[in-house]
């Protein structure tokens, strides 16, 4: 899939409480969107935050082809996502896009699937969940939050299917952890998965267990974002490879994870 | 369109500008981006006479202008590039450079051999200065006695151009420049990365797995102009220039400073596009200050 360099304008930012922002952009130039695959991601560039050397990776969270708009959703966990997080509307961000590959279809659209998010790690499955629905498949959400401030999206999770919710507090939703929730007393036969890798790793080995198809998201450090630099390996069954260019999306069969 | 023509030795290159080893693949990677046939030539990744791992996860740590790295030299070794890589590569219009890196002096030498017999790789780049592995890499680059021996057993089995990257990791540049431009070197390469580290104080440990590791950006800049600089009033053999080149006027820096030709690299990761900005950069300078060629610039630095 070709590779783009590309500006794009800030056509909203939408403020989600103290931590999260998302950011709608449309092609500064005006041309229509590249194809963009579900757990793809691009790279951003961040222009006026002199500490910020390198681009950060950022999770496609949707793409809008009809409004010729891309979202990104973007956690403030240092001082280049704050950056990014404090963008205006009009302002420019270059953008290299679409980065890594994408998650496997399920093979029959009877398959009971299920798409597990935790904290920003949901920005991946809204996408994936509106591809899914598009193509004829019935995903379900499971969402998991530190507690009901930090709610992101449900309303347009509930456009593709339906959605369950845990937080740690107990302030939303079922309390404890995503593995926890009773949805996952439900028979499934597909699970995809991204958040804190705790998070994916109890889930994968929840797969394990009931030997369920199971795919997760990954997000290492990484620097170029498409397979020069070789920083950002995982430990596979297959040796080290780039989570930017033969990821972020891994099934769990070929992770050397201890689960 | 100025003369962007430079020569290292018997290799003419069609500009100064190359891409670094370790920051631009196989430069398949960037194809999208740019015409690969505009770049003077790609360094590609160091290779070594066997399959390496590298190094542990995390190999990467940001820092202010500059990035830390702990590859460790990552790559399924000489004979799969031959195989896989060289036939894919062969035929883009530009010069590609293998960097060749070894855990002995006969692990170079079997390596360079074997880069050698392709046709189309017409020179490599010696790499004794990897501050990332514990057996050889930097080892040989920090002695003048192992990067003469090291250089002096290569120089005897590969005889085509055979740059020599250097570490600055010593005490003084100049001596190692000057042991392998003794032993038949036809250039030398400056700078590798510079030795550092970075702690993440929450969890009070490294932030690389290594501990220590490589840093490279634009914060490495003005030591790498000194060390060419310096190197350039040492020996004869031509200098290709590297470290913390970002734009076509750092480049043109380093030329000054007496550098034949310029390598760009952790500026790839920023912008994908910037080597072939960097040729045009250099075409834009010459053109608008009416000099006809590059190599007018080469050690033309005004005390």
């Amino acid at each position: 899939m070709k590779k783009y360099i590309l500006d794009f304008r800030v056509s909203e930012n939408v403020q989600l409480h103290d931590n999260y922002a998302l950011l709608k952009l449309t092609p500064a130039d005006g041309c229509p969107l590249p194809e963009m695959l579900p757990g793809q991601f691009v790279e951003v560039r961040v222009d006026r935050s002199p500490s910020t050397f390198l681009r950060r990776p950022i999770s496609i969270n949707f793409v809008d082809y009809p409004h010729n708009e891309l979202w990104l959703l973007i956690r403030k966990a240092g001082e280049g996502t704050r950056t990014l997080c404090g963008l205006q509307a009009g302002e420019i961000l270059n953008l290299v896009l679409p980065l890594g590959n994408t998650f496997t279809l399920p093979e029959s659209a009877q398959e009971r699937i299920l798409l597990v998010g935790g904290g920003v790690g949901i920005a991946p499955m809204l996408y994936w969940g509106k591809y899914l629905k598009g193509k004829g498949y019935t995903p379900r959400f499971l969402l998991g939050f530190r507690s009901d401030k930090d709610l992101l999206q449900y309303d347009q999770f509930r456009q593709f299917g339906e959605v369950y919710v845990s937080t740690e507090d107990g302030s939303l939703g079922e309390k404890g952890f995503v593995t926890q929730h009773s949805i996952l007393n439900e028979p499934f036969d597909r699970l995809y998965v991204c958040g804190p890798k705790p998070m994916m790793v109890a889930v994968a080995r929840y797969a394990r267990e009931r030997q369920l198809f199971c795919e997760v998201s990954l997000e290492n450090t990484m620097a170029c974002g498409v397979g020069a630099c070789l920083c950002c390996v995982e430990d596979t069954v297959e040796g080290h490879v780039c989570v930017c260019k033969e990821g972020p999306i891994f099934n769990i069969e070929k992770l050397k994870w201890q689960i | 369109m100025a003369d962007l023509n430079v020569n290292i030795g018997v290799l003419s290159l069609k500009n100064p500008v190359m891409t670094a080893s370790g920051t631009f693949g196989y430069g398949e990677e960037f194809a999208d981006f740019i015409d690969l046939s505009r770049l003077g030539g790609i360094i590609v990744k160091g290779t070594t006479l066997h399959h390496r791992e590298g190094n542990p996860y995390p190999r990467m740590a940001e820092t202010p202008s500059g990035m830390l790295n702990a590859v460790g030299l990552q790559n399924k070794g000489v004979d799969y590039f031959i195989e896989h890589i060289y036939p894919r590569i062969k035929e883009i219009d530009t010069y590609f450079l293998v960097n060749v890196s070894g855990a002995s002096v006969e692990d170079y030498v079997a390596t360079a051999e074997k880069i050698a017999a392709l046709d189309r790789i017409p020179a490599i780049e010696l790499n004794i200065s990897c501050p990332n592995v514990k057996e050889g890499g930097m080892a040989f680059g920090t002695s003048c006695q192992s990067a003469a021996s090291v250089v002096r057993a290569v120089r005897a089995a590969y005889p085509k151009t055979l740059i020599v990257k250097l570490s600055p990791n010593v005490t003084d540049i100049t001596e190692i420049a000057r042991a392998v431009e003794a032993e038949g070197a036809d250039a030398v390469s400056l700078i590798n990365t510079l030795l550092g580290m970075a702690i993440d104080a929450q969890r009070r440990r490294p932030v690389l797995s290594t501990v220590t590791g490589g840093l490279s950006g634009a914060c490495v800049k003005p030591i790498a102009l000194r060390m060419v600089w310096q190197t350039y009033h040492a020996v004869k053999i031509p200098i290709v220039g590297l470290g913390g080149i970002m734009n076509a006027t750092d480049a043109i820096e380093f030329l000054l400073a007496g550098a034949s030709a310029i390598e760009v690299g952790t500026a790839n990761f920023i912008d994908p596009q910037i080597s072939e900005k960097i040729v045009d950069g250099i075409n834009e300078y010459l053109e608008k200050n009416h000099i006809a060629s590059v190599k007018e610039l080469i050690g033309g630095l005004m005390l």
